[in-house]
This record gives structure tokens, C-alpha cells and sequence, in this order.
């Protein structure tokens, strides 16, 4: 437990609002416990992975929903399952491998086997042996299968809910349904490839970092020399009525200064690329070069020029998460625009040349916001209310965020 | 064909130099390492074993390499640190045509200020090496790691 006041009901979020974070929010493993059943295992679709994953019967990948740890199936008939990697008879996180084939599950431990939706087949000696033991005759294996979660799938994504009550996906992302189609629009997705990193931050500074447009233009250097993202360049920020999801939009613009560069204290002008192949994009989509989607609770989908990637958000204490990319392309992609995806991925993940910033910042944050708790960060750019704004000068989706983690979390 | 004693002598001095720059030296010296026309990646074994291309780190010519040179020097923000390469001992997997192939594991220690030194990152290196230029140079060096849940960020090269 960090903190002065140790007790969770002890908690009260600062009286201004919106615009304040207490830093207890970052740093209360109380906190951290109540997030993983109300924020993660609650009224919401969580992200699980991509249904190419899994294309084959009995193809399944192991992922994770907060702390959960859930298996990803796809069974005979040709459906997708998640399933709680967790035994039920005893509790033991059955699946090993990453991901595989499989016709049934068999736990390690007493070889209770499950197929790959769940249902409990098999309980080794059930009628005892040499009449002696067994199960109960009123023990019915239909009765103990594993934990299945409702899934959805859309445009070759799946997400599950432990919830019974939230509403249809399509109705629980609500205008953001619009830019998630931008990105899935039916092509069938092909997985480039992997990276997972250990940011020891707390899991929300992830999303808050990515919700922040202000940060962008000052703190990427990198971005901002070769013009990919400025605070000069059309840009847009949008929430949902909830304020749960949100997206941020924005064009390239040219590599040179201006008032919007004026306050960046490191600007390289004069920096060039030795090869510029690294930056050669090709314009996709109508509307952005820059689109990234903020998915409560789990998910990030972004769009930084030709790079496609979930970001799975996989907390594991209050003080760390781990952050899963999944780089992807479109299965119409000729080799030369697939060429180009990996090239622009040398931007992305733990060694990007931007998303490196951001990881090593969220680390700082940590540390400084760790012996503060009852310390509050202050985000009143753009305003103090969370509302669509046409420019990036703001931190109106943070407060977005915040006001729905509040309402789950009952602060 | 068998590598001879001296071009093994002559690879580990490179191999050496290689750990040297990284750890030590001038990290604007190390793209000189390789040939204007290398590859270079630093790739989790995942990506590697499912033969799925993303890399963590994807370098295409020895001017990607400087490109990425100063982008750790002039444009990105962390936390100093210092690195420290352990490199095994090189296997020989055959020279034909002027290249050497070679396989390596490695292990890559890192530490960050006010912390106790840890494992950062362990693999292995996949060579290629030829003569260019005088002295004996990496046309292709892949670095496939184990280490696959990166502590942070991977900052500089492996």
C-alpha cells in the first residue's frame, strides 16, 4: 500500500473536478483492485486480439483482460471463444503455450479436459476406482466448465465482457464506431508481427499520454521535425457521450519552423535523413495521417502514417503494465507497401523513435507521482470541461477519461 | 569451407569492437561497422520463429543506422544509462563466396541511475561478414532476443 491514507473509502477526488487527478489514483494497490473488477471485468468490451490470430479450428492465443489471464479459441464449428485460463476445479492456469492447436484442453494437474468452448468433457476417475472414491452422483460436468465471456467480433477484431448487461458493441463505442470502421473497414488483416514492453508506470498514464495532444508537439522531437505531428497541423479531438472513448485526429504538415515550433526549445531544423526511405508514406485513409483510437478499458488503436497496431494495455500492479503491440497490415497490401509498414515501425514500440519518449516519461511520471499521493496533477489545457475540440492544444479527453473512471469507480 | 584461425582472430576483434562502441566508445563510430548496403534488426524470438518480419529495430542500409544514431543522440528523451555487452563464443557456420557466417549468444546488461544492474536483454547474434573496404565489416547482423517483455525501452542498439 502506498500512500498516507490507506483505506479506499478514505479517498475522495479532489473538489475542482475533472481537471484534477489525485495522484492516490496512480499509486493505491486498493485502487489498482478495484479497477481490475470495475474498469476491466465490467460494463465494457475489452480488446482480446485479431480473429486472424486464430484462422484454423482449434487454433488459440493466449491474452489477458486486466489480470486475467483468458484463452482466445476458435472451435469447430468455425466460432471464436474466450475462456478464463483458469481450471475449474482447482484453479490452474492450464494453458502453457502462447498460442497452438489444439482439439481440448487438458489441465496439467488432474488431466481434466475441456473443449474449445469450455465445456468440461473429461474428469479422470469420476466413477471412483475399484468402486472406491469419485465424484458425488449428482456431479455433473456440464455443471463445471471453464468461465466463458460473451464475445464480439467486428471487421476481424474481438473483444469479450465478463458482463451480462453492457450494451452491443457497436452501440457501446457510439461515434467512435465511425473511426474504428476507418481503420477495420472489412479488409482482411494480416499480423506483421509482435513487441511487448514492462513500462513501470501505472496502466492510465498510458491512455492519458495518447489523449494528450498537447504533449505531442513538444515532447517528440522527432515527430515534429519531419513535420508528422504539430500543434500548427489540422487536427481534431473527439469523445463519445460518455467520455470513456476518444479519438485524436491530425494531417502532416512541412518540416520548418513556425509560431508552433517557437516554443520548442530543441528543434532540428537541419536534421535530414541519411535515408529517407524510413519516412516515405503513402496516404490511406480519407480523412488524417494521423488517427489514434482510445478504446476503454484496454485498447489503443493506432494510425501514425502507414503504421497499424493494437496496443493491448495488460496492467500487472498499480505501478506497472505491460503494454502488447500487435503490428498488422491489410491482406491488399502489395510488398511494397508492406515494406513500408516495417520500415515506419522503427517509430513504434520500445525502441521507436517517438514511442520511446513516452515510455521513458510515463516512468518519470511514476516516480514522481509515488511519494505524493495526496498531490493532484492539474489539466485545465483547452478548458476544465471534456468536449470536441478542432485543435490540439488541449487535454479535454483526459478529462473525458476521467470523468467516466470516476463514475465506474465511484470516487 | 572452414574458416581459418587468422579470419576467426580478425572476427573476434570485430565482434569485439562492435561490444566496444555499444558499451564504451563512440556510438557515431559503430554504423562504420557495417556495409553501406547491410541489414541490420533486432527481433523477438516470437517474431523470428513464427518467421513474422516485424522487428523492434529495422536498420536497411548503414544510413539507417546513423539515422538511428542520431535520433538517439540529438531527438530522443530518457534516462542515461549505461549497457554491457557479453558476448559467447562465436560459431563458425561455414565461408563461401567472401562471407562469413556466424552465430553468437549475447547478453546485454543495463544499468539505469539509482538502480542495481540488471539482465536487459539476452539472444543471439545471426552474421554475416565480409571484407569491404579494407577490414572486415557486418553485412547483415540479426539480433534475435529472448528477452521478449523489454524492460521500458530499448534505447540503444543491442
Amino acid at each position: 500500500m502506498t500512500g498516507s491514507a490507506g483505506n479506499l473509502l478514505d479517498r475522495r477526488w479532489p473538489e475542482e473536478g475533472v481537471h484534477r487527478v489525485p495522484y492516490w489514483a496512480y499509486t493505491d494497490e486498493a485502487v489498482f483492485r478495484r479497477e481490475m473488477e470495475r474498469v476491466f471485468c465490467g460494463r465494457g468490451w475489452a480488446y482480446v486480439g485479431l480473429a486472424c490470430e486464430i484462422p484454423e479450428p482449434g487454433d488459440f492465443r493466449q491474452s489477458a483482460i486486466g489480470d486475467r489471464p483468458v484463452v482466445m479459441t476458435r472451435d469447430l464449428e468455425g466460432g471464436i471463444n474466450v475462456v478464463m485460463n483458469r481450471c475449474a476445479h482447482r484453479g490452474v492456469k492450464f494453458c502453457r503455450a502462447r498460442r497452438g492447436n489444439a482439439r481440448r484442453f487438458v489441465c496439467p494437474y488432474h488431466q481434466w479436459a475441456y473443449d474449445l468452448k469450455g465445456n468440461l468433457k473429461a474428469v479422470p476417475f469420476a466413477r471412483g476406482v475399484k468402486r472406491q472414491g469419485g465424484m458425488p452422483e449428482d456431479f455433473r460436468n456440464e455443471d463445471h466448465g471453464l468461465e466463458r465471456l460473451r464475445v464480439t467480433e467486428r471487421n476481424g477484431v474481438v473483444f469479450a465482457t465478463f458482463s451480462d448487461e453492457v450494451e452491443p458493441f457497436e452501440e457501446y463505442l457510439g461515434p467512435m464506431l465511425a473511426w474504428f470502421d476507418r481503420v477495420f473497414d472489412g479488409r482482411g488483416l494480416t499480423v506483421l508481427g509482435y513487441s511487448r514492453q514492462l513500462i513501470p508506470s501505472n496502466w492510465k498514464l498510458m491512455f492519458e499520454n495518447i489523449k494528450d495532444p498537447y504533449h505531442a508537439s513538444l515532447l517528440h522531437v522527432f515527430l515534429v521535425t519531419f513535420g508528422l505531428f504539430r500543434a500548427d497541423n489540422p487536427s481534431k479531438v473527439r469523445l463519445d457521450a460518455t467520455g470513456r472513448h476518444a479519438v485524436l485526429v491530425s494531417s502532416k504538415g512541412e518540416q520548418r519552423k513556425s509560431d508552433a515550433t517557437k516554443d520548442m526549445e530543441n528543434l532540428r531544423e537541419d536534421f535530414k535523413l541519411k535515408d529517407p526511405r524510413l519516412l516515405d508514406p503513402v496516404r490511406e485513409y480519407r480523412e488524417g495521417t494521423v488517427a489514434m483510437l482510445t478504446l476503454w478499458p484496454n485498447l489503443i488503436v493506432q494510425q501514425q502514417s502507414n503504421t497499424l497496431a493494437m496496443r493491448h494495455l495488460i496492467p500487472r500492479s498499480a505501478d506497472a503494465f505491460e503494454l502488447a503491440w500487435t503490428f498488422f497490415g491489410y491482406d491488399t497490401d502489395d510488398a511494397a507497401m508492406t515494406t513500408r509498414r516495417l520500415r515506419q515501425a522503427n517509430l513504434m514500440g520500445p525502441a521507436g523513435f517517438v514511442s520511446v519518449d513516452d515510455s521513458e516519461v510515463m516512468k518519470l511520471s511514476q516516480d514522481g507521482v509515488r511519494p505524493s499521493p495526496d498531490a493532484a496533477g492539474v489539466l485545465e489545457m483547452g478548458g476544465r470541461e471534456a468536449d470536441d475540440q478542432d485543435h490540439i492544444v488541449t487535454e479535454s479527453t483526459i478529462r473525458g477519461f476521467y470523468r467516466h473512471y470516476r463514475d465506474v469507480m465511484g470516487f | 569451407m572452414t574458416v581459418p584461425v587468422e579470419l576467426r582472430l580478425e572476427i573476434q576483434d570485430l565482434m569485439a569492437e562492435y561490444c566496444h562502441l555499444l558499451d564504451d566508445g563512440d556510438l557515431c563510430a559503430w554504423p562504420a561497422l557495417f556495409t553501406e548496403d547491410c541489414f541490420y534488426q533486432v527481433i523477438p524470438r516470437e517474431n523470428h520463429d513464427q518467421g513474422l518480419p516485424l522487428a523492434t529495430i529495422r536498420c536497411e542500409s548503414r544510413g539507417m543506422l546513423e539515422d538511428r544514431v542520431m535520433a538517439v543522440r540529438d531527438t530522443a528523451m530518457y534516462e542515461p544509462r549505461y549497457l554491457r555487452h557479453v558476448q559467447g563464443a562465436v560459431r563458425m557456420l561455414g565461408a563461401e563466396d567472401g562471407v562469413v557466417r556466424a552465430e553468437s549468444g549475447y547478453a546485454v546488461f543495463e544499468t539505469l541511475p539509482d538502480e542495481h544492474s540488471r539482465v536487459f536483454n539476452v539472444g543471439r547474434y545471426l552474421d554475416e561478414i565480409v571484407r569491404d573496404g579494407g577490414r572486415l565489416r557486418f553485412r547483415r547482423r540479426i539480433c534475435v532476443f529472448d528477452s521478449e517483455l523489454i524492460p521500458n525501452t530499448l534505447v540503444y542498439p543491442i
